[in-house]
């Protein structure tokens, strides 16, 4: 019996740290627990790139949550930030964090962004029976009578489901966006949950949050906040066309360590633009609601820059952050 | 006959050596998992989740390993709670509280037993409900918003008080310390961080898995170490397992009652399998009344939580798959393992992929049965692993404690914490304050919170709205009856007699 308790041990000791270890492999920190988008992102780019042979070993996938990816994050820069094997996943949840100060006084300089490569489009949604027919309604009704809409979200408050329809509202005039009720749920299918239920009048999120209620004929998404309608999705009228020009895409890609070579980072970079041509990758964003989004090396660094200060201006000017 | 067709669908895509044999594996795993403390299903399946690739094992006999192991810790979870009074996972808590009373008046092995059974037939039943009722019930998570969420998790404190045996004011402390801890993190409606002091690893809150394996796992060692073994839990005797007919017999609607409960509780998304076996464990307590002796051994108070947290893991796994809203921690992490293979459950999931949904099923109905022949007849090679020498055991619980909490979050503040929460379970012990109600204030308080101020944003501060559903007065109804009920009852019937049904009933 002792060899069973034994063998209990040894398996769950094997079990524990065989997702840590292996130091030799590459590495892909998911600073969340499995099923979100970093969790995605990291397998499937992971997989992908072992698949291709753009790296000769799979690639570990270790789940680091906490701190909404702040504590991965602390980890790089303090622990690791010369570990050339490792790579991070990121969304535009990391760049809403480091604009509002939430990584605790980290900044995004002290990381090195390698690129996205495809990103989940936002989405404004109503309950199938609503009133609301288009942007232009909700933003009337809003504007008449803030408190007549509510909007449920899969992100706390000042999160960057919360920005999107506040992004659309200043676009459409109205300005005194704190009256605007916004309850941040525990992801994108409760807040659909929510609006199809009646408790919020509408569902702000992703693309890929909304796909399988859309066939299901629960929901209509009044608008896409792309620049273009996306494909397999042509009869979702983007803000745009709607008179608001408002883009908001959740793209979704890799940073990793400040302190690697340049010529490691390239290699990173024309890693990931591997993965981004591949078919397999195509497929995956297919199966998951992405569109193409492909900004890799040199590039995405200056549009993460300008992102940052994007939101962090946005933010000052939401109330969100002083 | 529609279903019947699916099922055998579902049994033609499960039911062939391989993953028989990975449901085997699955169900031996799962009940060590969820006998060992510290790890709970959530973390196991978690854990095992890098295997199922490692394995290149294919969407339905990864499902069916995961599922088995899911459906195995939930039925090991009680076999730690019994011998050692610790939970060995979070909806096993109720289960200490009948269990090791029992376990400790020498009946060990028919609580065991006992307890298995309960599990049987609140998964089977559960099962059952999942394959003919899912798709309508999906539908229930649309009656509940705020209000009612605030109102459900409210009923649950409010029969809190009559948990105590002894002193109702204690449990109340235990309760209020439990919601002081859960205030811990960022405030999801306001978006900033409270009593964090600034530190990163408390942003996300404190994780219940740490707060139990210190309170039950931890404490227990400090008090092994005092006593040098004497006052200790840890090395409970058992003799002869025998299967207990007439307890078995006794709790027979005790154990469908508790299914009922428990799969309601599970539905709900959000609340999970500890609420179940929560609610279960309390509505055969108020049925019994102060008589029924719930508290001091009654296998009654074995069956009830066991029988509703195996029903609530059935239950989450109905808006898992019809909605995508995990309904528990467990489910979440089951969910993530769909989306990595690259199945999207929804309302759509039914129809598109029937070979998927039916294999489930089938899979849950295969494990269910194994781990009903693991769990009784064969229920001593588990105990087994808990009966070695104390000088064993409780280094094993300590080391299996650090790595599962580790592999939580993969830092050693965890760690810290949970040597905190051992400290403080300690002197909560030695003061007579019970530590189930602290797990349930940390579980449920962030939750009733954000219902609350959901609720509250929504109506722009209204309390009214609180009462504006049928449901949620329901719910206030039971909430109020439950918190009064107790003290009138107590008027009424006097002073019970001291130990009404105290003793082996046999």
């Amino acid at each position: 019996m002792t060899k069973r308790l034994a063998g209990a041990l040894i398996t769950s000791a094997v079990l524990t740290f065989g997702a840590a270890g292996a130091s030799t492999a590459a590495e892909c920190i998911a600073p969340a627990n499995p099923g979100g988008g970093w969790d995605f992102t990291c397998r499937q780019i992971g997989k992908i790139m072992y698949d291709i042979g753009a790296v000769d070993k799979p690639v570990q996938v270790t789940n680091m949550p906490g701190a909404g990816g702040g504590l991965a994050f602390g980890n790089v820069v303090n622990e690791r930030s010369d570990d050339a094997d490792l790579i991070v996943a990121a969304s535009t949840a990391t760049t809403t964090r480091l604009a509002q100060n939430a990584y605790a006084g980290m900044t995004a300089d002290q990381v090195r962004f390698v690129g996205a490569i495809g990103a989940d489009p936002g989405v404004i949604v109503v309950a199938a029976d609503s009133e609301y027919q288009s942007l232009g309604d909700l933003v009337e009704a809003i504007k008449a009578d803030p408190g007549s809409v509510a909007f449920a979200g899969g992100s706390a408050v000042g999160g960057f489901d919360h920005m999107k329809p506040l992004m659309v509202l200043k676009e459409g005039g109205f300005t005194d966006i704190t009256k605007v009720k916004y309850i941040g749920v525990d992801g994108g299918a409760d807040a659909i949950t929510q609006t199809v239920g009646g408790f919020t009048q509408a569902m702000t999120g992703d693309m890929s949050e909304v796909v399988s209620f859309l066939a299901n004929g629960d929901i209509r998404v009044i608008a896409v906040l792309t620049d273009e309608r996306v494909p397999g999705f042509e009869d979702i009228p983007t803000a745009k066309e709607q008179g608001y020009d408002v883009v908001a895409v959740n793209w979704r890609g890799l940073y990793v360590p400040k302190d690697i070579s340049d010529a490691q980072f390239d290699e990173w970079a024309g890693k990931l633009q591997q993965v981004a041509d591949s078919p397999e990758w195509a497929q995956a964003m297919a199966d998951n609601g992405l569109a193409p989004f492909t900004k890799v090396g040199g590039d995405f660094q200056s549009y993460i820059d300008g992102l940052v200060a994007d939101i962090a201006g946005l933010s000052k000017e939401l109330g969100v952050t002083q | 006959m529609d279903i019947l067709a699916n099922l055998a669908i579902g049994f033609g895509v499960a039911l062939s050596p391989y993953t028989l044999f990975l449901a085997v594996c699955g169900c031996f795993l799962g009940t060590i998992i969820g006998a060992l403390p510290g790890l709970g299903p959530s973390n196991g399946v978690a854990i095992l989740i890098p295997i199922t690739f490692t394995l290149g094992l294919d969407a339905t006999s990864a499902l069916v390993l995961m599922t088995s192991v899911y459906y195995g810790a939930m039925y090991g979870g009680r076999i730690s709670s019994i011998l050692l009074n610790i939970p060995g996972d979070e909806p096993a808590l109720m289960t200490t509280l009948d269990g090791y009373p029992m376990a400790k008046a020498g009946r060990a092995g028919d609580a065991l037993v006992l307890s298995g059974v309960a599990s049987f037939v609140g998964a089977l039943l559960a099962t059952i409900g999942l394959m003919l009722l899912a798709p309508s019930l999906a539908r229930v998570a649309f009656l509940f918003g705020p209000a009612e969420y605030f109102a459900l998790y409210l009923l649950a404190f409010c029969t809190l008080g009559g948990m105590a045996s002894n002193n109702q004011a204690k449990a109340a402390l235990a309760a209020c310390i439990g919601l002081g801890i859960a205030m811990i993190g960022v405030d999801s409606s306001s978006g900033l961080p409270r009593l964090t002091g600034g530190n990163l690893h408390l942003y996300d809150g404190i994780d219940f898995l740490v707060a139990i394996v210190g309170l039950f796992a931890i404490a227990e060692i400090f008090f092994f170490i005092e006593s040098h073994g004497k006052g200790s839990s840890i090395g409970v005797k058992l003799g002869k397992v025998t299967i207990p007919w007439k307890d078995i017999m006794a709790t027979r609607w005790t154990m469908l009652r508790a299914s009922g409960v428990g799969f309601i509780a599970g539905i709900l998304p959000g609340a999970g399998a500890s609420l179940g076996s929560f609610l279960a464990y309390m509505t055969e307590k108020s049925i019994a009344g102060p008589k029924g002796g719930f508290g001091t051994g009654v296998p009654k108070g074995i069956a009830a939580p066991e029988a509703g947290n195996n029903s609530a893991a059935g239950g989450a796994l109905v808006p898992m798959l019809t909605l995508g809203v995990p309904g528990s921690g467990t489910t979440a992490v089951l969910l993530a393992l769909l989306m990595t293979l690259n199945i999207t459950p929804g309302p759509t999931l039914f129809s598109e992929r029937p070979e998927v949904v039916w294999g489930l099923i089938a899979s849950l109905l295969i494990a269910n049965f194994v781990l009903l022949a693991m769990n009784v007849p064969m229920v001593k090679i588990f105990v087994k692993i808990l009966m070695v020498p104390a000088w064993v055991l409780l280094p094993g619980v300590t080391m299996i404690s650090f790595v599962g909490i580790y592999s939580l979050s993969g830092s050693y503040f965890d760690l810290l914490l949970m040597i905190g929460f051992g400290v403080l379970g300690y002197f909560l012990r030695k003061l007579d304050v019970p530590t189930v109600p602290v797990i349930l204030g940390i579980l449920l308080g962030g939750k009733m919170e954000d219902a609350l101020r959901r609720a509250m944003t929504l109506s722009d501060g209204d309390p009214m709205y609180l009462f504006s559903s049928p449901i949620a007065i329901g719910f206030w109804i039971a909430a109020i009856a439950g918190f009064v009920a107790p003290m009138f009852l107590r008027g009424v019937l006097k002073k019970p007699e001291k130990h009404p049904t105290d003793g082996p009933v046999d």
